[in-house]
């Protein structure tokens, strides 16, 4: 029997009911065509393949001319890894790599995680400083528009947290 | 520590308990962390490397944690030793036998703790449950991660998180995985259904040794992909919704396959026990398919005389490493197949003769 679809030989034969005619239809087709038309899964069991996915990811985008070549000579002044090297091996060289290629890095990780920005646990030393920058900040905006009750309060919270927060 | 201590224990994941122990084995969770002012592993020379173990041994040894953790070296360890760390997944294959260099692994006594040391990233702490407890797990290893932060300082960004060596880990660090035997959504063809499923929500599946290795005796991980832009609770929750799911779909299949063909399956079990017990020569493929259907049987209550812990004591057990151990006494894979064959059929006698 024939593919309905083309001459390769039918190998999947499905029944089909249609609800409009209220009738069983046959499908016969090869398993090109079968898989073609969503008939049959790819693969049994799907594997992420990381590597190529990554190789996929960081290898040249749709940024436009000129883009992949600037950021392939990007090089880290901690460890010396080029951006190029990056994108051939797939990892990065020191935690300095996140600031030197990070106008490569961001299109990459939305690409990845859809998100450039972190969200979640951080080291407790980071969470102070987020804390205290944040203080701070609302602080100036209060002295700006003259609320200094608020202002007041806000500097007693920083020389609090400042106080309790030492790292022992 | 000497690690034949192990042996005759079944490791934190294989308990066979926890909450819905009939189609999730285990859960694990695992931070991806870096030190401050060192290169990745990978471009990290031996003597940074060095420095980089002396300072995590340190810090894991003298952690403030209501356990100890021992620190094992292992360039120190023999090919066999890192093998049955592996089969207990304790380490990576990578660690074991790939990388070089410094380089180690912490362990706690119950097995549930790890933190191996100078993988792919500086850090690579995990923890393992039985059963389907994500809550548990996050709160084990985030005690971990604390007190190993109280002693190192952590390369983290304000913008990107906990930096890796892997833009894919990248954020929380955090991959958390959960291993299902799903049998009868395999039997009834309803797996690639499932799978595909997930994938559009970026979960991905693997097989019981994860990236790349097959899916053997229907034993499966779940884990999230992104680690960057969602806090450690919420990819935790998106892990549980889903999980609800496929719990339903495995169990309707299994009820499905009790009413409409139980003499069939309980005829499939049964040829199951009498090949394990009965076979000269067993692979250890063959070995997981038959125990996953045996495992099946029992929590269908199609047989009553065998505990699903003997279960998952005859698939560890049988394994290449902890096999040799057993036996004591290096097997190539001829003679391991026959030894398998007779450690089950020693111990498949042993239960029959407990019984009656």
């Amino acid at each position: 029997m024939k593919c309905q679809f083309c001459d390769n030989p039918a190998t999947v034969h499905v029944n089909k009911y249609v609800k409009a005619s209220k009738k069983m239809r046959e499908l016969h087709l090869c398993e090109g065509c079968a898989r073609k038309h969503n008939l049959i899964p790819d693969q049994p069991t799907p594997h992420v393949d990381l590597k190529a996915l990554l190789g996929l990811l960081i290898g040249p985008s749709q940024a436009g001319p000129g883009t992949v070549a600037d950021t392939a000579a990007l090089t880290c002044p901690a460890c010396g890894l080029k951006y190029g090297e990056f994108r051939a091996e797939g990892r990065l060289g020191c935690p300095g790599d996140y600031d030197a290629f990070k106008a490569a890095l961001e299109p990459l990780l939305e690409r990845i995680h859809r998100s450039q920005t972190h969200a979640g646990k951080a080291p407790r030393t980071a969470r102070r400083a987020a804390d205290l920058a944040d203080l701070r900040r609302r602080l100036a905006a209060a002295v700006a528009v003259e609320k200094y009750e608020d202002a007041a309060r806000l500097r007693d919270l920083i020389r609090q947290k400042e106080a309790s927060d030492e790292p022992r | 520590m000497n690690l034949d201590s192990l042996l005759p224990n079944l490791g934190e994941w294989l308990r066979g308990t926890g909450p819905e122990s009939d189609v999730v084995v285990s859960t694990r969770i695992r931070l991806a962390r870096n030190l401050v002012n060192y290169p990745f592993t990978n471009r990290a020379t031996h003597h940074q490397k060095a420095e980089i173990a002396g300072r995590a041994k340190e810090a894991l040894v003298k952690a403030d944690l209501p356990y100890k953790l021992d620190y094992l070296d292992i360039s120190g360890l023999s090919p066999l030793d890192r093998q049955f760390l592996v089969e207990r997944q304790l380490i990576s294959r990578e660690l074991a036998a790939v990388l070089d260099g410094p380089r180690g692994v912490a362990l706690d006594g119950k097995e549930s703790v790890s933190v191996m040391v100078n993988e792919e990233d500086h850090l690579r702490l995990q923890v393992l449950r039985s059963g389907f407890s994500l809550d548990e797990a996050w709160q084990d290893i985030d005690r971990v991660d604390d007190a190993l932060e109280a002693r190192m300082t952590y390369a983290f960004h304000q913008q990107f998180g906990y930096l890796t060596a892997c833009p894919t880990n990248v954020g929380t660090g955090m991959r958390a995985s959960v291993m299902l035997h799903l049998p009868a959504l395999g039997l009834t063809k309803q797996i690639d259904k499932v799978f595909r499923a997930l994938q559009k929500i970026n979960l991905a599946v693997r097989g019981l040794h994860g990236e790349g290795s097959r899916a053997f005796g229907d034993l499966y991980q779940i884990s999230n992909q992104v680690t960057l832009g969602k806090s450690e609770p919420k990819i935790l929750n998106e892990i549980r919704e889903v999980l609800q799911t496929i719990l339903q779909y495995e169990r309707q299949a299994r009820a499905a396959l009790v009413k409409e063909r139980k003499q069939a399956e309980q005829d499939r079990v049964a040829r199951a026990i009498g090949t394990l017990g009965s076979a000269t020569m067993i692979t250890s493929e063959e070995t997981m398919e038959l125990l996953s259907a045996v495992r099946l049987g029992i929590h269908l209550n199609l047989i009553d005389d065998l505990p699903a812990t003997t279960v998952n004591q005859l698939f560890i057990h049988t394994q290449a490493a902890h096999l040799q151990k057993l036996m004591g006494q290096p097997l190539d894979g001829e003679e391991r197949n026959a030894a398998r064959a007779k450690y089950l059929r020693s111990k498949l006698r042993e239960l029959g003769s407990h019984q009656r």
